[in-house]
């Protein structure tokens, strides 16, 4: 079978040059243009991205786009289904959101000379940008390493931004972390290719067979993943990480790049190979996500800094995204099913994208203003950052899950999902984690709108734009349940041939 | 046993040295060289997959070749980068090394 390209293929090929495009021209204008082409850059990403995201819903069709004309296994196709034009959409509103609120911290034409700071920001937040979006577009398994190591190095220099020994330790650690990961990455890869002599995702879930090399490079491939995602027990690099970083970089890291990842382990089980995985395997994925959700939110209840137990929050939400695995395997086929369970998961990741990003940006705004982020002595802030605070509650809501909010609508999918299938013990995991995410959300807001005993003063002025852009993404992930109603079936848009292995 | 099989067991040894090194070793230096071992043996492996997928007389298949110069160019990257961290962290402290106020790279061996 050959794939053709698609009318409307080449916004794909745009989806990705437009921001290094960015990212050439940055390093050719100077650091002191920087921010003008990021802002004329990201907006633009926004607008292919939705433009995609459109068309699939409209036609109900995959894009295609083939590169030089090149078939597979040769060649390399870029391809947008329902899974990638959705989350790629989520990722670009988020990168662009957080792009205007970081304009405070990182204007780069604040200072008569180029500082290295938001040359970096501004640099790396693009780069990022096209790395995710050649992670959801990429058509084979070496486009994708390729991409995942890109996204890597974009993400590693935000960690330590400000340049402090305890950051560059923390961006240390993490590198060596997503290092080891794609190198294990890497050796799936070319494993699979010993085995199939193509790494075309649609033309490998044809040829996959039940052998040894196959499941071999199958979990090495996952081991790496699960390592940058920050899956429990692998998730030790995360937090110091994602609370040392500045705000903005805090927000993508947490929001956007743990993402890039996570999206990989979804293609790689449930496009290349839904027969592979077994009942035992979904269950260990399940369980390792149970883990994360008990462990992360046990440890995010006694922080006593905000940023680290919003850290320590990603690493429990992580754990719910690998919940779908064991909810999506169908134990009469023996194969991952791609439906409402995949949609949930999906949706969680896209509403935690959009809540964590809210809550990072709100915890750098009362940083900003209180001058310290000790959950204990947050009384008051509710008082003097009105609009951020309600942001923050919001984005929680959202991660508890309660209606109308995105992860609402993932969780009950989810649920529904375990309660067709019979697994209880899942849905006790869930309900336990809603629990435990609703008691660190209290321990917050209950300080956060206790009258302090003197008015509290801001320490500097908080630009009402900031405030806005932290509302605008909470308030996104409390739509994302009523808006994801109508377009929530594109996310079933799947390439033919796969459906034919999935159905 | 032929060159090709040899190369892929050098390869499949020098992944176990580096992996083993990338783990225990504390010391982020003698880490980001274990994952020099460990990415030369994953570049040997696809020098072996090269060999043996090769047909219609090429001596060797081109694509995992084109892979694996790839992959040589990020790894080179990769080095760079963590090089550059160590440096700044040693300029910043004295030391370059992972384990400061908490124990951290003592968990990562078990992980």
């Amino acid at each position: 079978m050959s794939d053709a390209t698609t009318s409307g293929g080449i916004l794909l090929v745009l989806a990705i040059v437009l921001p290094a495009a960015g990212v050439l021209l940055s390093l050719v204008a100077g650091g002191r243009q920087v921010e003008r082409i990021a802002l004329i850059l990201l907006p633009s990403n926004l607008i292919v991205a939705s433009v995609i995201f459109a068309d699939l819903w409209r036609s109900g069709r995959q894009l295609v786009y083939i590169v030089g004309d090149w078939q597979p296994p040769l060649g390399i196709t870029l391809r947008a289904d329902g899974l990638s034009a959705a989350m790629m959409l989520t990722t670009a509103v988020v990168i662009c959101v957080i792009g205007m609120f970081a304009h405070a911290d990182f204007d780069s034409r604040a200072q008569p000379l180029e500082t290295r700071e938001p040359f970096v920001f501004w640099v790396m937040l693009m780069g990022i940008g096209c790395a995710m979006n050649l992670i959801f577009l990429g058509g084979d398994l070496f486009t994708l390493y390729v991409a995942l190591e890109l996204l890597t190095f974009a993400a590693v220099p935000l960690v330590c931004l400000d340049g402090r020994a305890e950051t560059i330790q923390a961006a240390l650690r993490y590198l060596l972390f997503a290092l080891l990961g794609s190198i294990l990455y890497l050796v799936g890869t070319a494993l699979l290719y010993g085995s199939y002599a193509t790494l075309d995702i649609v033309l490998l879930s044809q040829r996959v067979r039940m052998e040894t090399a196959t499941l071999v490079a199958a979990v090495l491939m996952t081991v790496g993943l699960l390592a940058k995602t920050a899956l429990f027990p692998l998730h030790l690099w995360l937090p110091p990480a994602h609370a040392g970083a500045p705000a903005s970089a805090s927000a993508v890291l947490s929001a956007v790049v743990v993402k890039g990842s996570f999206f990989l382990v979804v293609r790689l089980w449930f496009g290349v190979m839904p027969g592979m995985l077994g009942f035992a395997g979904a269950q260990l994925i399940g369980a390792l996500g149970a883990g994360a959700i008990i462990f992360g939110s046990v440890v995010a209840l006694q922080q006593k800094r905000l940023k680290l137990l919003i850290a320590y929050s990603t690493v429990a939400q992580i754990g719910y995204l690998f919940l779908m695995f064991p909810l999506a395997f169908d134990p009469v086929s023996a194969q991952l099913k791609s439906g409402g369970a995949l949609t949930g998961g999906m949706l969680l990741a896209m509403s935690h994208a959009t809540a964590k990003a809210a809550m990072f940006m709100a915890a750098g705004l009362i940083y900003a203003g209180l001058g310290h982020d000790r959950v204990a002595e947050l009384g008051g802030a509710a008082r003097a950052l009105p609009m951020t605070m309600f942001a923050f509650a919001i984005g929680g809501v959202c991660l508890i899950g309660l209606p109308p909010s995105g992860g609402f609508l993932a969780k009950w999918l989810l649920l529904d999902a375990a309660v067709a299938s019979g697994q209880w013990p899942w849905v006790l995991v869930m309900l336990a984690g809603g629990l435990f995410t609703s008691g660190y959300m209290f321990i917050v807001l209950s300080r956060a709108y206790q009258s302090p005993s003197e008015p509290v003063k801001l320490r500097v002025a908080v630009p009402k734009y900031r405030e806005a852009a932290v509302l605008t993404l909470a308030v996104l992930s409390l739509l994302l349940g009523l808006v994801a109603l109508g377009p929530v079936d594109v996310l079933q848009v799947r390439p033919g041939a796969t459906m034919a292995v999935l159905r | 046993m032929s060159d090709a099989t040899l190369f892929g067991l050098c390869g499949a040894a020098l992944v176990g040295i580096g992996l083993y090194g990338l783990i225990t070793n504390p010391e982020p230096l003698r880490k980001i060289l274990a994952f020099n071992l460990l990415g030369s043996g994953v570049f040997l492996v696809f020098g072996f997959i090269s060999r043996r997928a090769a047909a219609d007389g090429f001596p060797g298949d081109p694509v995992p070749q084109a892979m694996v110069i790839t992959a040589i160019v990020v790894a080179f990257a990769a080095t760079a980068l963590a090089i550059a961290l160590v440096q700044r962290l040693l300029e910043q402290t004295g030391r370059a090394t992972l384990s400061s106020d908490e124990p951290v790279s003592a968990d990562k061996s078990n992980s």
